[in-house]
Protein backbone atom coordinates (compact mmCIF):
# COMPACT_ATOMS: atom_id res chain seq x y z
CA UNK A 1 0.00 0.00 0.00
CA UNK A 2 2.61 2.46 1.07
CA UNK A 3 4.90 1.69 -1.81
CA UNK A 4 2.28 2.06 -3.93
CA UNK A 5 1.31 5.75 -2.55
CA UNK A 6 4.88 6.15 -3.46
CA UNK A 7 4.82 5.41 -6.51
CA UNK A 8 1.74 7.53 -7.44
CA UNK A 9 3.62 10.77 -5.75
CA UNK A 10 6.77 10.12 -7.66
CA UNK A 11 4.42 10.09 -11.14
CA UNK A 12 2.88 13.05 -9.69
CA UNK A 13 6.22 15.02 -9.44
CA UNK A 14 8.27 13.66 -13.10
CA UNK A 15 6.26 16.15 -15.20
CA UNK A 16 3.20 18.12 -13.75
CA UNK A 17 0.26 18.47 -15.87
CA UNK A 18 0.19 14.61 -18.20
CA UNK A 19 -1.32 14.96 -21.80
CA UNK A 20 -3.15 12.15 -23.51
CA UNK A 21 -2.04 13.31 -26.72
CA UNK A 22 1.89 13.68 -27.48
CA UNK A 23 2.83 17.26 -28.92
CA UNK A 24 4.00 15.86 -32.02
CA UNK A 25 0.83 14.41 -32.34
CA UNK A 26 -1.04 18.07 -31.65
CA UNK A 27 1.40 19.67 -34.32
CA UNK A 28 0.52 17.08 -37.15
CA UNK A 29 -3.45 17.41 -36.66
CA UNK A 30 -3.05 21.08 -36.60
CA UNK A 31 -1.09 21.50 -39.94
CA UNK A 32 -3.55 18.42 -41.74
CA UNK A 33 -6.21 20.43 -40.84
CA UNK A 34 -4.72 23.73 -41.62
CA UNK A 35 -3.83 22.38 -45.28
CA UNK A 36 -7.64 21.15 -45.81
CA UNK A 37 -9.08 24.56 -44.39
CA UNK A 38 -6.48 26.02 -47.27
CA UNK A 39 -8.18 23.94 -49.70
CA UNK A 40 -11.43 24.36 -49.38
CA UNK A 41 -10.76 28.31 -49.56
CA UNK A 42 -9.05 28.07 -52.80
CA UNK A 43 -11.67 25.80 -54.59
CA UNK A 44 -13.86 28.52 -53.35
CA UNK A 45 -12.26 31.77 -55.17
CA UNK A 46 -10.60 29.06 -58.33
CA UNK A 47 -14.51 28.49 -59.16
CA UNK A 48 -16.05 31.43 -57.55
CA UNK A 49 -18.93 29.32 -56.21
CA UNK A 50 -19.58 29.83 -52.88
CA UNK A 51 -21.90 28.75 -49.64
CA UNK A 52 -23.90 31.88 -50.15
CA UNK A 53 -24.78 31.36 -54.03
CA UNK A 54 -25.90 28.21 -53.30
CA UNK A 55 -28.35 29.36 -50.83
CA UNK A 56 -29.00 31.11 -53.11
CA UNK A 57 -29.77 28.99 -55.31
CA UNK A 58 -32.49 26.98 -53.78
CA UNK A 59 -35.12 29.33 -54.99
CA UNK A 60 -34.43 28.45 -57.99
CA UNK A 61 -34.64 24.81 -57.27
CA UNK A 62 -37.87 25.77 -55.25
CA UNK A 63 -39.58 27.49 -57.99
CA UNK A 64 -38.85 24.74 -60.40
CA UNK A 65 -39.88 21.89 -58.29
CA UNK A 66 -42.68 24.23 -57.67
CA UNK A 67 -43.98 26.14 -60.99
CA UNK A 68 -42.47 23.12 -63.22
CA UNK A 69 -42.24 19.57 -62.23
CA UNK A 70 -45.81 20.12 -60.44
CA UNK A 71 -48.34 18.16 -60.64
CA UNK A 72 -47.06 15.24 -62.61
CA UNK A 73 -48.75 14.04 -65.64
CA UNK A 74 -50.00 10.61 -64.12
CA UNK A 75 -51.70 9.86 -67.37
CA UNK A 76 -48.32 9.51 -69.00
CA UNK A 77 -47.45 6.35 -66.55
CA UNK A 78 -48.88 4.18 -69.41
CA UNK A 79 -45.70 5.41 -71.40
CA UNK A 80 -43.20 4.75 -68.55
CA UNK A 81 -43.53 1.42 -67.15
CA UNK A 82 -42.63 -0.57 -70.60
CA UNK A 83 -38.70 1.29 -70.90
CA UNK A 84 -38.90 0.95 -66.86
CA UNK A 85 -39.38 -2.89 -67.39
CA UNK A 86 -36.28 -2.62 -70.02
CA UNK A 87 -34.17 -0.93 -67.19
CA UNK A 88 -35.05 -3.86 -65.36
CA UNK A 89 -34.28 -6.57 -67.34
CA UNK A 90 -31.02 -4.33 -68.77
CA UNK A 91 -30.35 -4.20 -64.67
CA UNK A 92 -31.24 -7.96 -64.33
CA UNK A 93 -28.97 -9.58 -67.09
CA UNK A 94 -25.93 -7.43 -66.42
CA UNK A 95 -26.03 -8.45 -62.68
CA UNK A 96 -26.20 -12.19 -63.56
CA UNK A 97 -23.90 -11.97 -66.25
CA UNK A 98 -21.32 -9.70 -63.99
CA UNK A 99 -22.05 -11.79 -61.05
CA UNK A 100 -21.67 -15.32 -62.97
CA UNK A 101 -18.11 -13.83 -64.28
CA UNK A 102 -17.08 -12.47 -61.39
CA UNK A 103 -17.04 -15.81 -59.18
CA UNK A 104 -14.04 -17.51 -60.50
CA UNK A 105 -12.48 -14.40 -61.19
CA UNK A 106 -12.66 -13.67 -57.41
CA UNK A 107 -11.01 -17.00 -56.53
CA UNK A 108 -7.47 -15.74 -59.26
CA UNK A 109 -7.39 -12.21 -57.05
CA UNK A 110 -7.28 -13.56 -53.83
CA UNK A 111 -4.48 -14.38 -52.49
CA UNK A 112 -4.89 -16.82 -50.24
CA UNK A 113 -5.93 -19.34 -53.20
CA UNK A 114 -3.70 -17.90 -55.94
CA UNK A 115 -0.43 -18.58 -55.14
CA UNK A 116 0.92 -17.53 -58.22
CA UNK A 117 1.97 -13.70 -57.68
CA UNK A 118 1.91 -12.14 -60.62
CA UNK A 119 -1.19 -13.64 -61.51
CA UNK A 120 -2.98 -12.94 -58.28
CA UNK A 121 -1.31 -8.93 -59.12
CA UNK A 122 -2.52 -8.89 -62.72
CA UNK A 123 -6.42 -9.41 -61.67
CA UNK A 124 -6.42 -7.09 -58.74
CA UNK A 125 -4.75 -4.59 -61.20
CA UNK A 126 -7.42 -5.29 -63.26
CA UNK A 127 -10.46 -5.04 -60.80
CA UNK A 128 -9.01 -1.51 -59.46
CA UNK A 129 -8.70 -0.64 -63.20
CA UNK A 130 -12.42 -1.17 -63.94
CA UNK A 131 -13.77 0.05 -60.97
CA UNK A 132 -12.27 3.37 -61.41
CA UNK A 133 -14.20 3.99 -64.76
CA UNK A 134 -17.31 5.57 -64.24
CA UNK A 135 -20.39 3.42 -65.77
CA UNK A 136 -21.33 5.88 -68.37
CA UNK A 137 -17.87 6.20 -69.74
CA UNK A 138 -18.74 2.07 -70.37
CA UNK A 139 -21.78 2.40 -71.45
CA UNK A 140 -20.21 4.99 -73.71
CA UNK A 141 -17.50 2.54 -75.20
CA UNK A 142 -20.30 -0.24 -75.66
CA UNK A 143 -22.27 2.25 -77.71
CA UNK A 144 -19.53 3.00 -79.83
CA UNK A 145 -18.67 -1.03 -79.90
CA UNK A 146 -22.09 -2.58 -80.50
CA UNK A 147 -24.49 0.04 -81.20
CA UNK A 148 -27.15 2.21 -79.59
CA UNK A 149 -29.77 0.07 -77.51
CA UNK A 150 -30.15 -2.68 -74.03
CA UNK A 151 -27.04 -5.32 -75.37
CA UNK A 152 -24.62 -1.99 -74.63
CA UNK A 153 -26.39 -1.33 -71.39
CA UNK A 154 -26.49 -5.22 -70.60
CA UNK A 155 -22.68 -5.37 -71.46
CA UNK A 156 -21.49 -2.10 -69.60
CA UNK A 157 -23.22 -3.60 -66.28
CA UNK A 158 -21.45 -6.71 -66.52
CA UNK A 159 -18.60 -4.70 -66.45
CA UNK A 160 -19.27 -3.07 -63.55
CA UNK A 161 -20.62 -5.80 -61.49
CA UNK A 162 -17.44 -7.96 -62.10
CA UNK A 163 -15.31 -4.96 -60.33
CA UNK A 164 -17.95 -4.59 -57.58
CA UNK A 165 -18.20 -8.10 -56.72
CA UNK A 166 -14.77 -9.07 -57.93
CA UNK A 167 -13.35 -6.54 -55.31
CA UNK A 168 -15.61 -7.31 -52.82
CA UNK A 169 -15.21 -11.49 -52.78
CA UNK A 170 -12.04 -11.72 -53.52
CA UNK A 171 -11.43 -9.58 -49.80
CA UNK A 172 -13.77 -12.30 -48.57
CA UNK A 173 -12.21 -14.79 -49.52
CA UNK A 174 -8.85 -13.53 -48.05
CA UNK A 175 -10.18 -13.48 -44.98
CA UNK A 176 -11.72 -16.70 -44.40
CA UNK A 177 -10.75 -19.11 -41.98
CA UNK A 178 -7.95 -20.98 -43.34
CA UNK A 179 -8.11 -24.09 -41.47
CA UNK A 180 -10.59 -25.64 -43.58
CA UNK A 181 -8.30 -25.53 -46.61
CA UNK A 182 -5.54 -26.96 -44.88
CA UNK A 183 -7.68 -30.01 -44.04
CA UNK A 184 -8.80 -30.59 -47.56
CA UNK A 185 -4.99 -30.35 -48.58
CA UNK A 186 -4.27 -32.67 -45.84
CA UNK A 187 -6.53 -35.03 -46.99
CA UNK A 188 -5.16 -35.13 -50.71
CA UNK A 189 -7.59 -33.13 -52.47
CA UNK A 190 -6.80 -30.79 -54.94
CA UNK A 191 -7.29 -27.09 -55.62
CA UNK A 192 -10.68 -27.18 -57.45
CA UNK A 193 -11.63 -29.78 -54.36
CA UNK A 194 -10.55 -26.77 -52.05
CA UNK A 195 -12.06 -23.97 -53.30
CA UNK A 196 -15.55 -26.24 -53.62
CA UNK A 197 -15.39 -27.64 -50.20
CA UNK A 198 -13.57 -25.15 -48.20
CA UNK A 199 -13.72 -21.75 -49.34
CA UNK A 200 -16.99 -21.43 -51.41
CA UNK A 201 -19.24 -22.70 -48.54
CA UNK A 202 -17.23 -19.90 -46.25
CA UNK A 203 -18.57 -17.05 -49.10
CA UNK A 204 -21.23 -18.47 -50.37
CA UNK A 205 -23.65 -15.96 -48.22
CA UNK A 206 -21.28 -12.43 -48.90
CA UNK A 207 -21.19 -13.78 -52.83
CA UNK A 208 -24.90 -13.80 -52.54
CA UNK A 209 -25.38 -10.55 -50.62
CA UNK A 210 -22.99 -8.80 -52.91
CA UNK A 211 -24.98 -10.06 -56.04
CA UNK A 212 -27.60 -8.64 -54.58
CA UNK A 213 -25.54 -5.63 -53.56
CA UNK A 214 -24.93 -5.04 -57.05
CA UNK A 215 -28.49 -5.21 -58.25
CA UNK A 216 -29.19 -2.03 -56.58
CA UNK A 217 -26.70 -0.58 -57.44
CA UNK A 218 -26.98 -1.74 -61.34
CA UNK A 219 -30.62 -0.55 -61.30
CA UNK A 220 -30.09 2.87 -60.49
CA UNK A 221 -26.87 2.84 -63.34
CA UNK A 222 -28.94 1.70 -65.84
CA UNK A 223 -31.43 4.88 -65.64
CA UNK A 224 -28.36 7.25 -66.31
CA UNK A 225 -27.05 4.47 -69.20
CA UNK A 226 -30.05 5.59 -70.91
CA UNK A 227 -28.89 8.84 -71.62
CA UNK A 228 -26.21 7.70 -73.34
CA UNK A 229 -28.25 5.55 -75.48
CA UNK A 230 -27.80 2.81 -73.74
CA UNK A 231 -31.47 1.50 -73.67
CA UNK A 232 -34.24 2.06 -70.93
CA UNK A 233 -35.77 4.97 -68.94
CA UNK A 234 -32.80 6.86 -69.31
CA UNK A 235 -33.95 7.15 -73.15
CA UNK A 236 -37.40 9.00 -72.74
CA UNK A 237 -36.27 10.60 -69.65
CA UNK A 238 -33.49 12.64 -71.65
CA UNK A 239 -36.44 13.10 -74.58
CA UNK A 240 -38.90 14.51 -72.03
CA UNK A 241 -36.39 17.04 -70.83
CA UNK A 242 -35.19 18.20 -73.76
CA UNK A 243 -39.02 18.96 -74.68
CA UNK A 244 -39.16 20.48 -71.90
CA UNK A 245 -42.21 18.63 -70.73
CA UNK A 246 -41.62 18.74 -67.17
CA UNK A 247 -45.03 17.48 -65.84
CA UNK A 248 -43.88 14.19 -67.69
CA UNK A 249 -40.37 13.98 -66.52
CA UNK A 250 -41.87 14.50 -62.98
CA UNK A 251 -43.65 11.14 -63.69
CA UNK A 252 -40.71 9.21 -64.84
CA UNK A 253 -38.69 10.71 -61.79
CA UNK A 254 -41.56 9.94 -59.47
CA UNK A 255 -42.22 6.11 -61.08
CA UNK A 256 -38.06 5.64 -60.79
CA UNK A 257 -37.88 6.67 -57.11
CA UNK A 258 -40.83 4.53 -55.91
CA UNK A 259 -39.12 1.61 -58.09
CA UNK A 260 -35.83 1.92 -56.78
CA UNK A 261 -37.26 2.19 -52.80
CA UNK A 262 -39.02 -0.87 -53.11
CA UNK A 263 -35.79 -2.49 -54.60
CA UNK A 264 -33.82 -1.23 -52.25
CA UNK A 265 -35.88 -2.41 -49.31
CA UNK A 266 -36.55 -6.11 -50.63
CA UNK A 267 -32.82 -6.61 -51.16
CA UNK A 268 -31.46 -5.14 -47.92
CA UNK A 269 -33.79 -7.29 -46.00
CA UNK A 270 -33.13 -10.07 -48.05
CA UNK A 271 -29.03 -9.42 -47.30
CA UNK A 272 -29.87 -8.96 -43.61
CA UNK A 273 -31.24 -12.31 -43.60
CA UNK A 274 -27.91 -13.95 -44.99
CA UNK A 275 -26.27 -13.16 -41.76
CA UNK B 1 5.78 -48.68 -42.25
CA UNK B 2 6.98 -45.07 -41.05
CA UNK B 3 11.27 -44.42 -41.48
CA UNK B 4 12.77 -41.22 -40.19
CA UNK B 5 16.11 -41.75 -41.42
CA UNK B 6 18.63 -38.85 -40.55
CA UNK B 7 15.26 -36.34 -41.13
CA UNK B 8 16.25 -32.55 -40.60
CA UNK B 9 14.60 -29.71 -41.50
CA UNK B 10 15.35 -26.37 -41.28
CA UNK B 11 12.96 -23.55 -41.50
CA UNK B 12 13.55 -20.20 -44.10
CA UNK B 13 13.87 -18.20 -41.07
CA UNK B 14 17.12 -20.52 -39.63
CA UNK B 15 15.25 -22.16 -37.29
CA UNK B 16 16.15 -25.63 -36.88
CA UNK B 17 12.55 -27.97 -36.40
CA UNK B 18 14.50 -31.18 -36.53
CA UNK B 19 17.09 -32.63 -35.53
CA UNK B 20 18.93 -36.06 -37.48
CA UNK B 21 15.55 -37.62 -36.51
CA UNK B 22 16.02 -41.49 -36.80
CA UNK B 23 12.38 -43.29 -36.10
CA UNK B 24 10.80 -46.31 -37.22
CA UNK B 25 7.07 -46.57 -36.49
CA UNK B 26 5.20 -50.22 -37.38
CA UNK B 27 2.13 -50.43 -38.80
CA UNK B 28 -0.95 -50.15 -36.15
CA UNK B 29 0.89 -48.97 -33.43
CA UNK B 30 -0.48 -46.15 -31.32
CA UNK B 31 2.15 -43.47 -30.68
CA UNK B 32 2.46 -39.61 -28.49
CA UNK B 33 5.04 -38.08 -28.97
CA UNK B 34 5.50 -35.43 -26.59
CA UNK B 35 7.71 -32.41 -25.59
CA UNK B 36 7.41 -28.80 -24.65
CA UNK B 37 5.95 -26.14 -27.48
CA UNK B 38 8.43 -25.59 -29.79
CA UNK B 39 10.28 -28.82 -29.46
CA UNK B 40 9.34 -30.01 -33.20
CA UNK B 41 6.39 -31.93 -32.45
CA UNK B 42 4.07 -30.45 -35.02
CA UNK B 43 7.14 -30.16 -37.31
CA UNK B 44 7.62 -34.01 -36.94
CA UNK B 45 4.15 -34.76 -37.78
CA UNK B 46 3.34 -32.76 -40.35
CA UNK B 47 7.13 -34.13 -42.13
CA UNK B 48 4.97 -37.38 -42.85
CA UNK B 49 2.25 -35.85 -44.62
CA UNK B 50 4.40 -33.55 -46.23
CA UNK B 51 2.58 -30.37 -44.92
CA UNK B 52 5.98 -29.55 -44.19
CA UNK B 53 9.26 -30.21 -46.57
CA UNK B 54 12.17 -32.10 -44.62
CA UNK B 55 15.29 -30.17 -45.78
CA UNK B 56 17.92 -33.38 -45.41
CA UNK B 57 17.55 -37.36 -44.80
CA UNK B 58 14.64 -39.24 -45.93
CA UNK B 59 11.18 -40.35 -44.98
CA UNK B 60 9.93 -43.96 -45.88
CA UNK B 61 5.67 -44.11 -46.12
CA UNK B 62 4.64 -47.44 -47.06
CA UNK B 63 8.06 -47.98 -48.57
CA UNK B 64 8.46 -44.92 -50.31
CA UNK B 65 10.83 -41.92 -49.75
CA UNK B 66 8.31 -39.51 -49.79
CA UNK B 67 10.87 -36.38 -49.39
CA UNK B 68 10.53 -35.41 -53.32
CA UNK B 69 7.05 -36.46 -54.03
CA UNK B 70 5.33 -33.86 -56.52
CA UNK B 71 1.38 -32.87 -57.24
CA UNK B 72 -0.30 -36.22 -58.16
CA UNK B 73 2.04 -38.42 -55.74
CA UNK B 74 1.95 -36.23 -52.60
CA UNK B 75 -1.80 -36.33 -53.16
CA UNK B 76 -1.74 -39.75 -53.50
CA UNK B 77 0.34 -39.99 -50.74
CA UNK B 78 -2.23 -37.67 -47.98
CA UNK B 79 -5.13 -39.62 -49.44
CA UNK B 80 -3.17 -42.56 -47.60
CA UNK B 81 -2.49 -40.25 -44.36
CA UNK B 82 -5.15 -38.82 -42.64
CA UNK B 83 -5.12 -35.76 -40.55
CA UNK B 84 -6.53 -34.40 -37.15
CA UNK B 85 -6.06 -30.16 -35.85
CA UNK B 86 -6.40 -28.96 -32.86
CA UNK B 87 -9.05 -26.46 -34.36
CA UNK B 88 -10.98 -29.30 -35.86
CA UNK B 89 -10.74 -27.43 -39.45
CA UNK B 90 -14.06 -28.44 -40.11
CA UNK B 91 -16.20 -26.20 -41.80
CA UNK B 92 -18.99 -24.56 -39.55
CA UNK B 93 -21.58 -23.75 -42.20
CA UNK B 94 -21.40 -26.73 -43.95
CA UNK B 95 -23.75 -29.52 -42.34
CA UNK B 96 -21.80 -32.71 -40.10
CA UNK B 97 -22.78 -35.33 -43.05
CA UNK B 98 -21.28 -33.00 -45.53
CA UNK B 99 -17.45 -31.89 -43.77
CA UNK B 100 -17.38 -35.77 -43.15
CA UNK B 101 -18.03 -36.54 -47.01
CA UNK B 102 -14.89 -34.19 -47.48
CA UNK B 103 -12.96 -36.67 -46.45
CA UNK B 104 -13.51 -39.00 -49.73
CA UNK B 105 -11.90 -35.95 -52.17
CA UNK B 106 -8.45 -37.65 -52.89
CA UNK B 107 -10.77 -41.11 -53.32
CA UNK B 108 -13.38 -38.54 -55.80
CA UNK B 109 -12.80 -37.63 -58.86
CA UNK B 110 -13.11 -33.92 -59.25
CA UNK B 111 -15.69 -33.65 -61.61
CA UNK B 112 -17.64 -35.90 -59.70
CA UNK B 113 -16.96 -34.05 -56.18
CA UNK B 114 -17.17 -30.60 -57.80
CA UNK B 115 -20.77 -31.62 -58.37
CA UNK B 116 -21.16 -33.38 -55.13
CA UNK B 117 -22.10 -36.62 -56.23
CA UNK B 118 -20.98 -38.76 -53.96
CA UNK B 119 -21.25 -42.73 -54.49
CA UNK B 120 -23.81 -44.20 -52.24
CA UNK B 121 -21.40 -46.55 -51.15
CA UNK B 122 -19.28 -43.21 -49.65
CA UNK B 123 -22.59 -41.71 -47.90
CA UNK B 124 -23.32 -45.00 -46.32
CA UNK B 125 -19.26 -44.90 -45.05
CA UNK B 126 -19.90 -41.26 -43.70
CA UNK B 127 -23.05 -42.18 -41.80
CA UNK B 128 -21.78 -45.24 -40.51
CA UNK B 129 -18.26 -43.19 -38.98
CA UNK B 130 -20.51 -40.60 -37.36
CA UNK B 131 -22.52 -43.46 -35.68
CA UNK B 132 -19.00 -44.94 -34.57
CA UNK B 133 -18.08 -41.63 -33.14
CA UNK B 134 -21.47 -41.00 -31.57
CA UNK B 135 -22.99 -38.16 -33.33
CA UNK B 136 -25.15 -39.93 -36.04
CA UNK B 137 -27.80 -37.96 -35.36
CA UNK B 138 -26.88 -34.95 -35.88
CA UNK B 139 -25.61 -35.48 -39.47
CA UNK B 140 -27.90 -33.16 -40.67
CA UNK B 141 -27.28 -30.03 -38.58
CA UNK B 142 -24.94 -27.48 -39.01
CA UNK B 143 -21.49 -28.27 -37.70
CA UNK B 144 -21.49 -24.69 -36.15
CA UNK B 145 -24.68 -25.72 -33.97
CA UNK B 146 -22.50 -28.79 -32.13
CA UNK B 147 -20.23 -28.50 -29.09
CA UNK B 148 -16.43 -28.95 -29.60
CA UNK B 149 -16.15 -32.02 -28.32
CA UNK B 150 -18.60 -33.09 -30.99
CA UNK B 151 -16.47 -30.85 -33.74
CA UNK B 152 -13.70 -32.76 -33.28
CA UNK B 153 -15.92 -36.15 -33.42
CA UNK B 154 -16.75 -34.43 -37.01
CA UNK B 155 -13.48 -34.37 -37.97
CA UNK B 156 -12.70 -38.04 -36.44
CA UNK B 157 -15.75 -39.17 -38.77
CA UNK B 158 -14.01 -37.26 -41.39
CA UNK B 159 -10.54 -38.65 -41.47
CA UNK B 160 -12.04 -42.49 -41.03
CA UNK B 161 -14.22 -41.74 -44.06
CA UNK B 162 -11.27 -40.77 -45.75
CA UNK B 163 -9.84 -44.52 -45.12
CA UNK B 164 -6.13 -44.03 -44.61
CA UNK B 165 -3.44 -46.12 -43.26
CA UNK B 166 -2.18 -43.46 -40.63
CA UNK B 167 -3.86 -41.01 -38.64
CA UNK B 168 -1.97 -38.07 -37.70
CA UNK B 169 -3.55 -35.76 -35.11
CA UNK B 170 -1.52 -32.51 -34.33
CA UNK B 171 -2.98 -31.63 -30.35
CA UNK B 172 -6.28 -32.97 -31.11
CA UNK B 173 -7.84 -31.93 -27.66
CA UNK B 174 -6.01 -28.56 -26.71
CA UNK B 175 -9.13 -27.01 -27.27
CA UNK B 176 -11.18 -29.00 -25.42
CA UNK B 177 -11.78 -29.36 -21.28
CA UNK B 178 -10.36 -32.33 -19.54
CA UNK B 179 -13.32 -34.63 -19.28
CA UNK B 180 -14.08 -34.19 -23.04
CA UNK B 181 -10.39 -34.70 -23.52
CA UNK B 182 -10.59 -37.78 -22.17
CA UNK B 183 -13.89 -38.49 -24.00
CA UNK B 184 -12.62 -38.03 -27.51
CA UNK B 185 -9.30 -39.36 -26.61
CA UNK B 186 -11.01 -42.76 -25.64
CA UNK B 187 -12.97 -42.40 -29.07
CA UNK B 188 -9.89 -41.95 -31.06
CA UNK B 189 -7.79 -44.73 -29.59
CA UNK B 190 -11.21 -46.92 -29.63
CA UNK B 191 -11.72 -46.37 -33.70
CA UNK B 192 -7.79 -46.59 -34.48
CA UNK B 193 -7.86 -49.79 -32.75
CA UNK B 194 -10.41 -51.32 -34.84
CA UNK B 195 -9.34 -50.52 -37.91
CA UNK B 196 -5.92 -51.30 -37.09
CA UNK B 197 -4.83 -47.81 -38.25
CA UNK B 198 -0.94 -46.82 -37.16
CA UNK B 199 -1.69 -43.44 -35.20
CA UNK B 200 0.26 -40.75 -34.16
CA UNK B 201 -0.71 -37.98 -31.51
CA UNK B 202 0.89 -34.81 -30.68
CA UNK B 203 0.12 -34.00 -26.63
CA UNK B 204 1.52 -31.92 -24.46
CA UNK B 205 0.35 -33.48 -20.87
CA UNK B 206 2.12 -35.72 -19.60
CA UNK B 207 -0.78 -37.55 -17.57
CA UNK B 208 -2.78 -38.09 -21.22
CA UNK B 209 0.12 -39.40 -23.02
CA UNK B 210 0.82 -42.56 -20.27
CA UNK B 211 -2.98 -43.31 -20.24
CA UNK B 212 -3.67 -43.97 -24.19
CA UNK B 213 -0.03 -44.38 -25.65
CA UNK B 214 1.34 -47.52 -26.54
CA UNK B 215 4.58 -45.92 -27.14
CA UNK B 216 6.01 -42.43 -26.38
CA UNK B 217 8.64 -40.40 -28.03
CA UNK B 218 10.00 -37.48 -26.55
CA UNK B 219 11.10 -34.78 -27.96
CA UNK B 220 13.22 -31.95 -27.09
CA UNK B 221 14.74 -28.70 -29.37
CA UNK B 222 13.89 -30.35 -32.30
CA UNK B 223 16.17 -33.37 -31.26
CA UNK B 224 14.62 -36.88 -30.16
CA UNK B 225 15.59 -37.47 -26.35
CA UNK B 226 13.35 -40.76 -25.92
CA UNK B 227 11.66 -43.50 -27.58
CA UNK B 228 9.96 -46.44 -26.09
CA UNK B 229 6.89 -48.46 -24.76
CA UNK B 230 5.51 -47.13 -21.54
CA UNK B 231 6.32 -49.50 -19.12
CA UNK B 232 9.78 -48.21 -19.59
CA UNK B 233 9.01 -44.84 -18.81
CA UNK B 234 9.57 -43.13 -15.77
CA UNK B 235 9.32 -40.12 -13.59
CA UNK B 236 12.68 -39.09 -15.05
CA UNK B 237 12.42 -39.70 -18.13
CA UNK B 238 9.63 -36.38 -18.57
CA UNK B 239 12.04 -34.20 -16.83
CA UNK B 240 14.48 -35.17 -19.50
CA UNK B 241 12.30 -34.74 -22.21
CA UNK B 242 11.03 -31.24 -20.88
CA UNK B 243 14.27 -30.78 -19.64
CA UNK B 244 12.98 -28.91 -16.35
CA UNK B 245 10.97 -30.10 -13.50
CA UNK B 246 7.34 -31.38 -14.08
CA UNK B 247 5.13 -28.74 -12.96
CA UNK B 248 1.06 -28.94 -12.21
CA UNK B 249 0.77 -27.07 -15.80
CA UNK B 250 1.75 -30.22 -17.49
CA UNK B 251 -0.51 -32.01 -16.53
CA UNK B 252 -4.45 -32.61 -17.73
CA UNK B 253 -6.30 -34.48 -14.80
CA UNK B 254 -8.15 -37.12 -14.75
CA UNK B 255 -11.94 -37.02 -16.05
CA UNK B 256 -13.76 -35.60 -12.40
CA UNK B 257 -10.55 -34.72 -9.99
CA UNK B 258 -8.95 -32.64 -12.55
CA UNK B 259 -6.37 -30.85 -9.53
CA UNK B 260 -5.24 -33.77 -7.76
CA UNK B 261 -2.84 -35.86 -9.52
CA UNK B 262 0.69 -36.61 -8.55
CA UNK B 263 3.13 -37.64 -11.07
CA UNK B 264 4.49 -40.44 -9.41
CA UNK B 265 0.53 -42.50 -9.79
CA UNK B 266 0.40 -41.68 -13.56
CA UNK B 267 3.84 -42.69 -14.08
CA UNK B 268 3.42 -46.14 -12.04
Amino acid sequence: MSSNKSANENNGKRSGRISLTSTVLKVKMLLIIAVVVTLYILAVIATDSNPIRVIEGFEHIWNFVKDDLFPPNLDYFTRVWEPLLETWNIAIFGTTFGALLALPVSFLAAGNITTNKYLYRIFRFIFNIIRTVPEVILAVLFVALVGIGDVSGILALTVLTVGIIGKLLSESIESIDPGPIEAIQASGGNKLQVIRYAVLPQVLPQYVSYTLYSLEINVKASVILGFVGAGGIGIILRQQLAMFNYDRVATIILTIFIVVTIIDFISNRVRERLE
Amino acid sequence: MIEFKDVSLVYPNGFKGLKNINLKIEKGEFVVIVGMSGAGKSTLIRSINRMVQPTSGQLIVNGRDITNLKDRQLRGLRTNVGMIFQSYNIVKRMSVLRNVLAGRLGHTGTLRSILGWFPQSDLQLAMRNLERVGIDSKAYQRASNLSGGQQQRISIARVLTQEPAVILADEPVASLDPPTSHKVMKDLKKVSKEDGLTTIVNLHFIDMAMEYADRIIGLRDGELVFDGPISEVTPETFVEIYGRPIKEDDLLGKDDEPEEVDLEDVVK
